[in-house]
């Protein structure tokens, strides 16, 4: 493929804007405008109004906080991972999956806000010194999160910027008037010189080395919320791998859905090839076993210790009230994506979307059965309780999946969705390679 | 401001241009290459040590260090005893250190980036919207007038001067 037409196809969705692209926007921007309406109304009433109840105080909004931060997990590591082994595959899929996970950090970050009820507070998180003579705890799991989505976002942030200056310079050197102006700032005089493409790869390497522990590490501590709490099934060694693997899983799901509509929406098909889903459904066919060997070591050891407080939990999710959401559960992590993917023929691009617009349900359901069913069951069945999501809850966690695709739509609009430098470097490593 | 460059559709091509420009006497510090990708030809990428990773390891060290103040200094400052654990307890205190010493090196990284790689500063003489076109430019710039000859040889067929 020429370079002239890489260059062409991939600045095309910031040049031209069709009626469908405001029609998008304005349909999501209602739908967040909708949700925040809501949150503004949920301040002004008080947080009473969403269904947290004693002894239930964590629910909708904690599990969108660990189900976005799970999310996050599809981009930078992904495409870290993908940097550090120099798979030419992933040369068009990086930038959609980095994308990601900076806007599902944000949103995942706003959850504890809105948990908050009062978030006009949430400086008190925030170490500084102050008049209050407070200080944040740092043998807080909490204060862990903060540090912790902190460092993650900031360095996802720096990933999906440094190698986007090229393509910022491509657009400056290529445009004129407003455009010119707003691009070449952000290229910050990027000039394409040996020693700057040198200083560039030379920094990704570092950056693809640091990220992954990093993000390692976000979704460990996200886990720890629950593991350092002595609550029935939450106390457990295996929650730190456990969590991670599902966040990996989830935002591999995410990618593929992303890169699907992308690829629909912006006529990208020459560029997203079956290939790359195929890849990618691989990977998450092999995350969705990996899900479920953790899920059967959590759960047969519970069994197996036979510790009443653990057995009523257990025994909620098996058959009792919370069993239609487990069974879905199941049938949506591993029965669904194991018989989609496993089976070459039925591995296509429909195929792979099928089966993680599944794992996306199945590990929000997955996050909300790790914090209900153990919190309305409590040692004692004097502290037992119930949960019922209200309208309110309901409304915001749908806006953010709104508030997630304008996003991702408009910076699909403003940015090239795909790396055209690299792209380019690509394309001279095949010619190379004959 | 003024330059002297040419434009080539091929690096070997670029790589002869440079050669050429050697033979006339420019040395290569006064040699701009510019490209929308990365070059793959070893004369033209003239690669030199950018210490990223040492700058990278000092900005972490750094990061631990404030990490390490921070979770000790300051829990000591304002002490609260929460669940038997000590006012500094290590296990946490090294959790905080880690997120730190990776965000010191990822920072680090990033302004090493722009400064080695000189970004931010204003633009070259030297510039065309072809070299998005998979074109690499060859050029010099501030050329003194004795040479200006020699370069234009040396450059080849579609030499352009600029003078701005």
């Amino acid at each position: 493929m020429s370079r002239a037409r890489i260059v062409n196809d991939l600045l095309r969705p910031l040049r031209d804007t069709t009626w469908r692209f405001y029609a998008l926007v304005a349909v999501l921007a209602g739908i967040v405008a909708l949700g925040a309406g809501t949150w503004v109304y949920q301040m002004s009433q008080g947080l009473g109004l969403a269904g947290i109840r004693w002894p239930v105080f964590w629910a909708f909004y904690v599990t969108n906080f660990v189900f976005w931060i799970g999310i996050s997990h599809a981009g930078t590591l992904i495409s870290a991972i993908l940097r550090l082994v120099n798979a030419q595959w992933r040369r068009p899929v990086t930038r959609c999956a980095e994308v990601i996970t900076v806007f599902a950090l944000m949103i995942g970050a706003l959850f504890p806000l809105i948990h908050l009820g009062r978030p006009w507070l949430f400086f008190y998180l925030i170490p500084y010194p102050s008049e209050r003579g407070i200080w944040p705890n740092f043998r807080s799991p909490l204060v862990w999160d903060f540090f912790a989505i902190m460092t993650y976002l900031i360095g996802s942030t720096l990933f999906l910027f440094l190698p986007t200056i090229p393509d910022f310079a491509l657009v400056r050197d290529t445009s004129t008037g407003w455009r010119r102006r707003l691009y070449g700032g952000l290229a910050i005089g990027w000039r394409g010189t040996p020693q700057q493409w040198h200083c560039l790869e030379s920094a990704m390497q570092i950056m693809a080395i640091a990220i992954v522990p990093v993000a390692v590490s976000v979704h460990t501590i996200v886990s720890f919320d629950f593991s350092m709490t002595p609550v029935p099934m939450w106390h457990s060694t295996i929650f730190g791998p456990y969590f991670v693997t599902g966040a990996i899983f989830s935002g591999i799901a995410a990618l593929i859905v992303a890169m699907a509509m992308l690829r629909r929406l912006l006529r990208l098909e020459e560029y997203l090839h079956r290939v790359h889903f195929e890849n990618l459904g691989k990977l998450l066919l092999l995350m969705s076993l990996l899900w479920t060997y953790f899920i059967f070591a959590e759960r047969l050891t519970v069994w197996y210790g036979n510790e009443s407080s653990e057995m009523v939990v257990l025994r909620s999710t098996q058959h009792g009230e919370f069993a239609p959401l487990y069974w879905t559960m199941i049938g949506c992590n591993f029965i669904v994506p194991f018989t989609i993917l496993s089976i070459r023929r039925l591995r296509t691009i429909s195929g792979c979307v099928v089966a993680s617009v599944a794992v996306l349900a199945g590990m929000w359901i997955e996050r909300f059965l790790i914090i209900v069913p153990s919190l309305a069951h409590k040692y004692l069945p004097y502290s037992w309780g119930v949960y019922r999501p209200r309208p309110v809850e309901i409304l915001i966690t749908i806006s953010t999946f709104a508030g997630m695709g304008l996003l991702y739509a408009l910076f699909s609009k403003f940015v090239p969705i795909i790396s055209i430098w690299e792209l380019k470097a690509g394309e001279s490593h095949a010619g190379a390679q004959g | 401001m003024n330059g002297i460059y040419a434009l080539y559709a091929d690096a070997i091509s670029a790589e002869h241009a440079v050669e050429a420009l050697h033979t006339a006497g420019v040395v290569d510090r006064d040699i701009v290459v510019m490209s929308s990708e990365p070059i793959d030809v070893a004369t033209l990428r003239r690669e030199r040590s950018t210490g990223l990773f040492w700058i990278a390891a000092a900005g972490g060290g750094v990061g631990g260090l404030v990490g390490l103040w921070l979770t000790t200094a300051t829990a000591r400052a304002w002490p609260l005893v929460t669940g038997g654990m000590p006012i500094v307890a290590w296990w946490p205190t090294l959790i905080v250190v880690f997120e730190l010493t990776m965000l010191g090196g990822m920072l680090a990284t990033a302004t090493a980036l722009i400064v080695t790689a000189k970004l931010l500063r204003r633009g070259s003489a030297l510039n065309s919207p072809e070299i998005a076109d998979a074109r690499i430019l060859v050029g010099v710039e501030n050329p003194p007038d004795d040479m200006v000859g020699a370069m234009e040889r040396a450059l080849g067929a579609g030499c352009r001067r600029v003078i701005s």
